[in-house]
């Protein structure tokens, strides 16, 4: 078997190297963005201030910025998974979407009187069977028929964003709703509020113990070792008695696991009912995530709060200082530039050090 | 008159010294051995004065007159000539199309009949003989190396750089080599010839200069030398060159092969016992299925026809994991693909291939302390030169990764050892020590399979030997009923022996 398709880019730096680059592309990214603020006439400093305030500057900012940020945390981990394997998971979009909608309708069909401690694992299980069998196939189909999984993910996006939104439209819908959504799930079902008056639930610390999960995986288990020889050296690996199609599946079904869970935890925490179309690209999201978060939990974590944090901000920083909120989105892109390319800021390192 | 001069020249690449400070005299119309072992410097060396690469100080005289030399097409604008150890061949063209390639004849067509004159004119000159019209793809690989060769000439070289040529060449094939390289020495050309083996060196060469680990060390007629004298310059220290090898005294038969095909279309199967407590020795051309027979026995590869048995039960369908299990332990040939994980630390690869053994896990988690301590006493037992067990592995020197996957495959004992191109890229001190760690596995009763391109390893070592080509083993027998010549007749088909 050859070794196709593996994606290096965070195996063979040291660790501190890594968060190094991290940091500095963030940095210079922000620095950038300020340039071109100025060149259009703002202020920087205060568009930044306001940036600032309107995600870390009061509770409700803080809240709504870790709101943003736990679908990211899902989806960054997801990708990171599949990246440990070797494999490029950009399915996330789709995986979340079935997930969403099958954990929604699951919620929706099981019987009212059931004891929301048995309904509700089971509609989260539901979806996130879903994400599996979505993701894995990703596997299967790469593992089997060698056909690479960035092309087979993208049409499986297509499939579940239009899938999703063919059942909501025509047998899912909300009576009266003018927009595609489900009914509201029953109250019972929602996840509780951590800030009173915010769109922040407890899907916050499922996130975080996620986060637990994928490191225990990597650090303590023979699963996880052969994961990283996969992703490492796929040849050796197999030489080494890693099952090598078994693996390669293994891992996109729980890579897809991990980002159904972005769409269902939108669906029982933020909105309450599947959306049709709801996710603003969440699932392509997550690749930057990852990336900079340098394929470790932590980072993941700390990468998505970032992301969010510009997400929660951009509003405020609109409102106050006339900047457009989609500056937040040149800010992401910038980071996700600089850190797709380690040598330029390898190349700038050395021009300051010279 | 210096044909090449080559003064002080130094070389890093990154942190590492290639070359420090190194002085190189060849006259003209000699043929020249560049002597020492992998990593000594040498084809940094040549690939310096092909235009490769750049020297970070040092110059250059070619016929006495200095140059500086950027690019290969440069040196070949001062007639010389390189012939790399990978051929830079177009499979697909002909022989003729090869040879003229980035030279050819003609304004806007390309005058194939003279480019055919040209090249027939050279022929008859340095006695070559070739059917142009032939496919690069259907030569064998010493003919392929003559096209190389004659590339060189064609365009005019005078000075001509082969790397390591000899490895890849059965024995017939290497005195061919040696007749054409002496024949163009008589017409006056100027051969560089690399090269770690030592016999080689006193059979082809006028004068010798050896390198070590960067340096120069000397330059020295070769009718004033013996192969030990060299070996001691070259390693540093002297050097044994025999190895010790007791009687064998064979047991149970370990792996059996029956009727395995190796290619859908080999004539020939391989049908093979290796009993505990010898060594079985595969010898033949690379290519003639030896990654494929290591494939079919570790199991990544399925045999469509044929079995596979090990220990008196067939694993023809067992996986990978199931084999090593079963007690299989594995040498691949090529180790940077198949034994080690480069992006990780020693401690994880000592884990490869043992990572569902109940030694190093239970319920599915890694013993961690366990992992340690064992890499920890592997790389006492086997004096591997690391500073953590945490490093990178990547960070070792070759003989150091060849000594961790050596102590890996054999620290738990394997009923069978399938030791493929066990020292291929190692030292000589590398090579001493795998081979006596290989006859020690042997006289404990062990089975060791020994698949290997070079000859002289598997007459050192083997108590039996079996010539693979075109995937069939076409002879088998006691190592001590062959000769050279015999082995290397069959390796290239059989014919006449």
């Amino acid at each position: 078997m050859k070794p196709k398709g593996t994606f290096n880019l965070f195996a063979r730096r040291k660790d501190w190297e890594s968060l190094w680059y991290s940091l500095l592309a963030i940095v210079f990214s922000f620095l950038l963005v300020a340039l071109i603020m100025l060149a259009m006439g703002y202020n920087p400093i205060n568009a930044y201030a306001a940036l600032f305030r309107g995600s870390f500057g009061s509770v409700y900012a803080i809240s709504l910025t870790l709101c943003r940020s736990v679908p990211l945390i899902f989806v960054g981990l997801a990708v990171g998974f599949a990246l440990k394997g070797g494999m490029f998971n950009i399915g996330g979009e789709g995986q979340l979407y079935m997930g969403g909608f099958t954990s929604a309708v699951t919620a929706l069909i099981l019987p009212q009187g059931m004891p929301v401690f048995i309904s509700l694992p089971l509609a989260i299980l539901a979806g996130m069977v879903a994400g599996m069998v979505w993701g894995g196939a990703i596997g299967l189909i790469k593992a089997k028929l060698q056909i690479n999984e960035v092309i087979v993910a993208i049409m499986l996006n297509y499939i579940a964003q239009l899938l999703t939104s063919f059942f909501v439209n025509k047998y899912f819908m909300a009576k009266g709703s003018m927009t595609p959504q489900t009914e509201i799930l029953p109250a019972g079902m929602q996840l509780p509020n951590i800030v009173a008056n915010s769109q922040l639930t407890t899907s916050l610390y499922i996130a975080l113990f996620m986060g637990v999960v994928y490191w225990f995986v990597f650090r303590h288990t023979v699963f996880g070792y052969e994961v990283n020889a996969l992703g490492n050296n796929p040849s050796a690996a197999g030489t080494g008695g890693v099952h090598t199609v078994r693996t390669t599946v293994l891992v996109m079904a729980f890579s897809g696991a991990l980002a159904s869970m972005a769409g269902i935890f939108e669906v029982f925490g933020t909105y309450g009912r599947f959306i049709d179309g709801f996710s603003p690209g969440i699932g392509f999201t997550g690749i930057a995530i990852a990336f900079i978060g340098q394929g470790k939990p932590l980072g993941i974590i700390l990468a998505a709060i970032l992301f969010g944090s510009l997400q929660a901000g951009a509003m405020q920083m609109s409102l106050m200082e006339g900047v457009s909120a989609h500056i937040d989105k040149v800010i992401q892109g910038l980071v996700i530039v600089f850190i797709a390319t380690p040598n330029f800021i390898r190349y700038l390192l050395n021009r300051k050090t010279r | 008159m210096d044909a090449i001069r080559m003064n002080n020249i130094t070389k890093t690449f990154g942190t590492t010294v290639a070359l420090a400070g190194v002085d190189l005299r060849i006259r003209v119309g000699e043929v020249h051995c560049l002597l020492g072992e992998n990593g000594a410097g040498k084809s940094t060396l040549m690939n310096i004065l092909y235009g490769l690469y750049r020297a970070d100080s040092g110059d250059i005289a070619i016929n006495e007159v200095p140059v500086e030399i950027n690019s290969p097409k440069m040196a070949q604008s001062l007639h010389i000539g390189m012939v790399h150890q990978h051929f830079m061949l177009v499979e697909s063209m002909t022989v003729l199309q090869n040879i003229i390639l980035g030279n050819e004849e003609g304004t806007f067509a390309i005058d194939y009949k003279k480019c055919r004159e040209r090249i027939e004119v050279l022929e008859h000159l340095y006695h070559f003989d070739f059917d142009l019209d032939a496919k690069v793809s259907e030569l064998s690989v010493g003919e392929m190396q003559r096209v190389e060769i004659f590339k060189a000439v064609y365009r005019g070289a005078d000075i001509i750089i082969l790397d390591e040529p000899t490895a890849v060449l059965t024995p017939q094939e290497v005195s061919v080599l040696f007749r054409i390289l002496d024949d163009m020495r008589n017409q006056g050309k100027t051969i560089v010839f690399i090269t770690h083996k030592l016999q080689e060196t006193m059979r082809l060469s006028d004068r010798v200069t050896v390198l070590r680990n960067g340096r120069f060390v000397q330059t020295v007629e070769t009718k004033d030398m013996d192969p030990e004298t060299l070996a001691t310059m070259m390693v540093g220290h002297a050097v044994e060159l025999v190895t010790h090898k007791g009687a064998c005294c064979p047991g149970d038969p370990v792996l059996e092969i029956r009727g395995l095909k190796i290619f859908s279309t080999s004539e020939n199967t391989i049908n093979l016992t290796v009993r505990a407590g010898e060594i079985y020795g595969i010898a033949g051309v690379d290519g003639n299925g030896q990654q494929e027979l290591e494939r079919f026995i570790v199991g990544t590869e399925r045999p469509k026809i044929g079995e596979v048995w090990l220990n008196g039960s067939d694993i023809s369908a067992c996986t990978v994991a199931k084999r090593k299990k079963l007690g299989l332990g594995v040498i691949p040939s090529d180790r940077h693909r198949n034994a080690i994980l480069p992006g990780m630390s020693i401690v994880d690869n000592f884990l490869l291939g043992l990572q569902r053994n109940s030694r190093f896990s239970s319920m599915g988690l890694v013993r961690h302390k366990a992992l340690e301590a064992y890499a920890e006493s592997m790389i006492t037992a086997y004096a591997i030169k690391v500073s953590s067990e945490h490093q990178h592995i990547s960070e070792l020197s070759g003989g150091n990764q060849q000594k961790l996957v050596f102590s890996r495959e054999v620290g738990l004992d394997p009923v069978l050892l399938v030791a493929a191109q066990p020292v291929r890229g190692l030292d000589i001190g590398a090579i001493d020590y795998i081979h006596n760690q290989l006859l020690e596995l042997r006289d404990r009763g062990q089975a060791i399979l020994l698949i290997s391109t070079e000859l002289s390893e598997i007459m050192e070592m083997s108590d039996r030997i079996g010539v693979l080509y075109k995937g069939g083993l076409i002879v088998e027998r006691d190592a001590d009923d062959f000769t050279v010549e015999e082995l290397g007749l069959y390796m290239a088909g059989g014919k006449g022996a």
